[in-house]
């Protein structure tokens, strides 16, 4: 497992250094502890998952990387910069898609698109190259001059996302970027993450669906409470934290219960899921377990184990 | 593909030192301002010349039979150039409180453009400037009206969009502020009908402040308003004189002091 904070401490950061570091870093609204502590160092050029159930304070974190919420104890920085000093020229060289749609419907695509590019400072003899650049990436050509209110939710999604690359940023910040919406358009944005990432952009994505963070992420941090509990690729979190195979056992609430018990009083790590209880770490239970289905494990038995949380 | 270019803007920007109110993040927020006016600016144009023909032919027409004359003109170029400072007061305190309160609130697009090198005081002040060069440009409508009801042209009216510029500022900074510890839209509605509408009555207006019972007066006397209905005026009737320089400067403190307090009221709420 990869432990952020001794990696910073070893100080050091050459030309490797990370793209993002934040260091214990603690952010209280009121009584409430949204970041407790987190410890997160985010390498160039990965596809970077930050998963975790609502309410881990993924996105609490999303807004400090911007300054637009200034955290009451640690030290982040971004792209090099320290923040919220230089939090202008780390923003410069970043794109943020945040989570809710805050585009400007009375304006065209074409419009926010050239808006954004000022506000990006993209050299004026550049802006309509960048434009057009933008609408081809959110596939909204034949829309440019579409006013956004008129626009389906998914081309609205998609104009976020070109609205964050509009001056082609090294780092872009993913704010759960697909939630609620429909599988067709999540599939879209997932590739057109990919294709950032293999462009040799870093990517920092929020989610809490484990599938996208599967599918999308090199290295996943898992966070729960505000820290991070555990950290690496998806198939190191699944080793460590599910094992191999994962037997399910199907059958009434009652017959249920009784191998939850029987679970618990053997040691066996297991977990409801959905109809069925789930035994992880399968491959060690020597025969000795009930009848059920063996299937391999995956990133969302080790997210339950890891966060004591179902997910949707 | 990114990485040349990408790599390459970066060196370029570690040696750039990002100050305050950078005139491209200006100009940034306000291109927004600009191409969202370009969807609105015929309904703006008819109700600024639409609202001041219809108070002329109200109070000037109707009015003008019992009071020929007042404070030495005649009512119509009283009223025009009165008309002036409300066009003014409204066209941007109600954008300073409405417009920030949608942007901010419901549209949300503070957020997207404060995730963008732009910082609070950079986004706020463009705003307001943005108001407040329309409210002085759009503050010459009720003159041009005026002209066809018998109003003489005079060169120091040209000073009026500079003295609508900087009136504007204040109101609109003033609406930014309130917008800022507004609970809810229909806070506004205390706002306009306690402090907006007394203080575009009790400033000279339509009818003089010096004629109002004394405490009355003394309030009049401390609104922003009355000094840029005083100042227009003067302008407008070739009467500049010392005393204007008092006007000017209260109004410019009164621009200076709301701006800092909207950057810094909604700057606490735009930042968490």
């Amino acid at each position: 497992m990869v432990q952020p904070a001794t990696e910073a401490s070893e100080g050091e950061r050459g030309e490797r250094s990370a793209a993002i570091s934040l260091r214990g870093v603690r952010k209280r609204f009121g009584e409430i502890v949204a970041v407790d502590g987190l410890d997160l160092e985010v390498p160039s050029g990965v596809c970077f998952g930050l998963l975790g159930p609502n309410g881990a304070g993924k996105s609490t974190t999303m807004r400090m990387l911007t300054a637009q919420a200034l955290a009451d104890e640690g030290e982040i920085e971004v792209l090099g910069y320290t923040l919220p000093g230089q939090s202008k020229q780390s923003r410069l060289e970043m794109g943020v898609v945040p989570q809710l749609d805050n585009l400007d419907v009375e304006l065209t695509c074409r419009q926010i698109l050239t808006v954004f590019s000022r506000l990006y400072r993209v050299p004026r003899s550049e802006r309509a190259a960048a434009v057009d650049r933008a609408l081809h990436i959110a596939n909204l050509r034949p829309r440019a001059d579409t006013i956004v209110r008129e626009l389906s939710g998914g081309m609205r999604r998609r104009l976020l996302v070109a609205r964050g690359l509009i001056h082609r940023p090294r780092l872009v910040l993913l704010d759960e970027p697909t939630v609620g919406l429909d599988p067709q358009v999540r599939q879209e944005l997932w590739s057109l993450i990919d294709g950032l990432r293999s462009e040799g952009v870093t990517v920092l994505m929020s989610t809490h669906y484990i599938e996208e963070a599967e599918r999308l992420a090199d290295t996943v941090a898992v966070m729960s409470a505000g820290r991070i509990i555990a950290q690496g690729t998806p198939a190191e979190l699944v080793a460590d934290h599910a094992g191999r195979e994962v037997l399910e056992i199907y059958g009434p609430p009652a017959r249920l219960a009784e191998v939850s018990e029987l679970a618990g009083a053997r040691g066996w790590p297991s977990r409801r899921s959905g109809p069925a209880v789930a035994i992880l770490r399968a491959e060690s239970l020597n025969g000795e377990a009930p009848e059920g289905v063996l299937r391999p494990a995956n990133l969302e038995d080790a997210f339950v184990a890891l966060t004591g949380e179902e997910i949707e | 593909m990114n990485a040349v270019p990408a790599a390459a803007g970066r060196l370029e920007s570690k040696e750039r030192r990002i100050g305050r109110l950078e005139p491209a993040a200006l100009a940034g927020v306000m291109s927004r301002d600009v191409s969202i006016f370009g969807r609105y600016w015929k309904a703006t144009t008819f109700s600024s010349i639409v609202q001041p023909t219809i108070y002329l032919l109200a109070f000037g027409l109707g009015i003008r039979a019992f009071i020929p004359q007042i404070a030495g003109v005649s009512y119509v170029a009283y009223v025009s150039t009165g008309v002036v400072a409300t066009a003014v007061l409204f066209s941007s305190a109600f954008p300073g409180m409405f417009n920030t309160f949608v942007r901010w609130q419901f549209q949300r697009t503070y957020d997207a453009m404060l995730a963008a090198p732009v910082d609070v005081e950079e986004l706020i002040t463009a705003e307001v400037l943005w108001v407040s060069i329309r409210a002085g440009v759009y503050g010459v409508a009720p003159l041009i009206v005026g002209f066809f009801f018998g109003l003489e042209p005079e060169w120091g009216m040209l000073l009026v969009p500079l003295i609508g510029f900087v009136t504007g500022f204040g109101f609109c900074s003033f609406g930014v502020a309130i917008a800022a510890v507004a609970k809810t839209i229909d806070n506004f509605n205390y706002v306009t009908s306690a402090v907006l509408t007394p203080m575009f009555l009790v400033a000279g207006t339509f009818f003089p402040v010096e004629k109002l019972p004394e405490g009355v007066r003394q309030v009049g006397y401390i609104n922003p308003l009355y000094h840029c209905v005083q100042l227009i005026r003067n302008a407008c009737f070739g009467e500049l004189q010392p005393a204007d320089i008092g006007h000017a400067a209260v109004l410019i403190a009164f621009a200076l002091l709301m701006w800092r307090l909207a950057v810094s009221q909604l700057g606490r709420r735009l930042i968490d």
